[in-house]
């Protein structure tokens, strides 16, 4: 099985195109914008190539630092809600009978066979003020009245008010919460997938009841997959540009729609640049962190 | 049901979906104290059935009665039993004393208890130096003392065993069996056992139940299973046998006189003792290690036939001599080699005496 690794020829043919295509489109833009991220911006949003850092002490100022920080405390907010959503769905999944598995699976891909933007749009006619959540409400509302109405109660309900939904940072986690949740499902689902049952069969045995085989053993066993589906689910969420920019209000502005913005109306390239760089930073502290994390757990004690 | 009875399975059947028959009207007793051996072939629902009895699987019909109590919809947590996993299931995230203490963590035992029951536990299993270690750290042999040692210290009324030895190497799983035998001797806890392997069930096992295709043909001691399998299927499982299809013809008391087709050219009607009853169609078995072969005719009232030598395998102790008679008959004899040169006499091609007793001529009646 291995003998195609001493075929070096076959090898580099069979490498070299993969390469060259992300070479070309991804590692070169990337240059291209890191060079970028150090110009100047003419007058007109032309960009003179320099050496300087103003970019970068631009993006750390205290406005935009805020936006970063409001970006990292979604995406937190976002990633709780999904995990707290993700991880008994990824447990249904993983425990429900062979059968079901793959129909239950395949549910939780299929959005992604609709375009984003479309489903975004969805979002927007379920929670703007006449839309399909508020019409739910007060029909039920109406009944509600009307049965207290017949059994004679005073009517304490009062007027129905529409619940302002949407166009504010509640929809943003809404979406976000939304399009990440099959992220965070899939890798916690082949861990516990890959789990030999019999350890939790093991913790029944011992005596333990279901809630503590849960705490003391499911979820430590799965920790690998649940820190993969959070930090997927939390870097996603962190850079995201197009929920905020649809659902979101004046003040949910997040790191994704400033960089957008750099790079349209803007037109200042070399600073969307800078703060593409330190989002990837963040990025990449993010993962060493992790990485570092999970290499302290293998080591022997 | 009296009281050394720990284990009663009553007409016990397990259904998986419509169609697999994993356990079919199934009825034993296990009585207190015993080492009992769960023994048959891959997918005879030996494990199927020790699940049951832990509570991992409900039967689909019948009972299980543990010390005297229904089992019916209690969980596998309130079971006053315990299992020792093929896998092991020995917790990779906590050292080898956290797993051993598990069990009585959960179940609120006091600190101090639980101290000494994890110490007096790993002890039992020579395990104390290895307390702090984590399973990947330790090897197979010895991650199976953890999992003993994690049910064992619960004090379990029945410590259920599935395949523990099948993942060890052959002179590992033969100190093993020894281990275990005198484990269980020690601690005075019944061990039920599951095993494919006939020679570990015959050495380790107080009695035996040999399954097939969801059956229980038999429950016997060792001894009684060797010498009087009640059918075909346990006399050839266990050990090997030479076979022939048979009639009776005859029977008188505490006797019956068979027709073995394939010999019967050879050695005629023949006369068993034998206490049951038997008719028609029979199997007639004989054990290749009770059949001798001589060059000239055995003088004794024996039943003798002549057979030609195909083949002879050499074991070091042994030698196992594949035979043919004229009609068409197999015939395998072990021959013990007690001296260096015991089997340098049997050579391809010899035409020999094979002669055996009548009494250790077994008649198979299913
Ligand atoms: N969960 C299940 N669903 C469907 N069929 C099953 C299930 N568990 C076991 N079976 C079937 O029941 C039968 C008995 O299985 P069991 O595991 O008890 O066999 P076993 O005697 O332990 O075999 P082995 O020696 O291979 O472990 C087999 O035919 C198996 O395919
Ligand atoms: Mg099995």
């Amino acid at each position: 099985m291995d003998s195609w690794r001493k075929n070096k020829l076959a090898f580099a043919v069979l490498a070299l195109p993969p390469t060259a295509w992300l070479v070309l489109f991804f590692t070169v833009p990337l240059l291209i914008m890191w060079l970028y991220s150090f110009a100047e911006r003419g007058p007109q949003g032309q960009i003179y190539l320099a050496v300087n850092f103003a970019n970068y002490v631009r993006a750390i100022e205290w406005i935009h630092l805020g936006i970063i920080w409001k970006s990292i405390w979604i995406a937190a907010i976002t990633t709780a809600i999904t995990f707290a959503i993700g991880f008994p769905l990824a447990m249904g999944i993983a425990f429900a009978p062979a059968r079901w598995k793959n129909i239950l699976l395949l549910l939780v891909i299929l959005p992604f066979w609709t375009n984003l933007l479309i489903r975004t749009y969805a979002w927007i006619a379920v929670l703007r003020t006449r839309g399909f959540l508020n019409f739910g409400l007060e029909w039920m509302h109406e009944k509600l009245s009307a049965f207290s109405a017949l059994i004679g109660l005073p009517d304490v309900m009062g007027e129905f008010q529409a619940l302002e939904l949407l166009y504010n940072q509640k929809a943003v986690v809404i979406g976000l919460v939304y399009v990440y949740l099959p992220f965070l499902v899939l890798p916690i689902y082949a861990t516990l997938e890959k789990l030999d049952k019999s350890y939790l069969e093991a913790s029944l045995d011992l005596g333990a009841g279901h809630w503590r085989t849960l705490f003391s053993v499911t979820i430590p066993l799965a920790l690998p997959g649940i820190i993969s589906g959070c930090l997927l689910a939390f870097i996603l969420s962190m850079g995201t540009f197009l929920t905020p920019a649809l659902l979101g209000g004046t003040d949910s502005e997040m790191i994704g729609n400033l960089i957008a913005r750099q790079f349209s109306s803007s037109r200042d390239w070399p600073f969307g640049s800078a703060l593409s760089f330190l989002l990837l930073y963040m990025t990449f502290i993010i993962l060493w962190v992790r990485a570092s994390l999970a290499g302290r757990r293998e080591e022997p004690i | 049901m009296d009281d050394s009875t720990i284990i009663s399975v009553r007409d016990v059947t397990k259904r998986f979906g419509s169609s697999v028959l994993a356990v079919n009207r199934v009825s034993l007793d296990i009585k207190r104290g015993e080492f009992f051996a769960l023994l048959g072939p891959s997918g005879c629902g030996k494990t199927t059935l020790l699940r049951i009895l832990a509570g991992f699987e409900t039967p689909s019909e019948g009972q299980v009665l543990i010390d005297g109590d229904e089992m019916e919809g209690v969980e596998p947590n309130k079971r006053p039993v315990n299992m020792v996993f093929q896998s092991y299931a020995v917790f990779p995230h906590m050292t080898v004393k956290q797993n051993v203490a598990y069990g009585l963590r959960v179940t609120r035992t006091p600190k101090a208890e639980i101290e000494q029951r994890v110490q007096q536990s790993l002890a039992r299993v020579q395990l104390e130096e290895m307390a702090e270690r984590k399973p990947d750290q330790l090897s197979g042999g010895q991650r199976q003392r953890v999992a003993l040692a994690r049910a064992l210290v619960k004090s379990p009324k029945v410590l259920l065993l599935d395949e523990p030895l099948s993942a060890l190497d052959a002179k590992l799983r033969e100190q093993m069996q020894i281990e275990l035998v005198h484990l269980q001797q020690s601690v005075g806890i019944t061990f039920v056992i599951v095993t494919h392997d006939q020679n570990e069930a015959l050495s380790m096992a107080d009695r035996i139940a040999v399954m097939n295709r969801g059956d229980v043909l038999q429950v016997a001691t060792p001894t009684e299973l060797y010498e009087y399998p009640n059918c075909r299927f346990v006399a050839d499982f266990i050990g090997k046998m030479n076979l022939f299809d048979g009639q009776v013809v005859g029977v008188r008391e505490k006797q019956v006189v068979v027709r073995a087709g394939a010999i019967a050219s050879q050695i005629g009607d023949i006369t068993i003792p034998f206490a049951d009853q038997a008719e028609g169609e029979v199997g007639i078995a004989i054990r290749p290690e009770k059949v001798r072969l001589n060059k000239l005719e055995p003088k004794e009232e024996t039943i003798r036939l002549q057979a030609k030598v195909k083949e002879v395998v050499y074991y070091g102790n042994e030698s196992h001599v594949f035979l043919q008679t004229e009609s068409g008959a197999a015939i395998t004899a072990d021959m013990k080699n007690s001296s260096r040169h015991a089997h340098a006499g049997i050579v391809k091609d010899d035409v020999l005496w094979v002669s055996w007793l009548a009494e250790d001529t077994l008649v198979l009646t299913s």
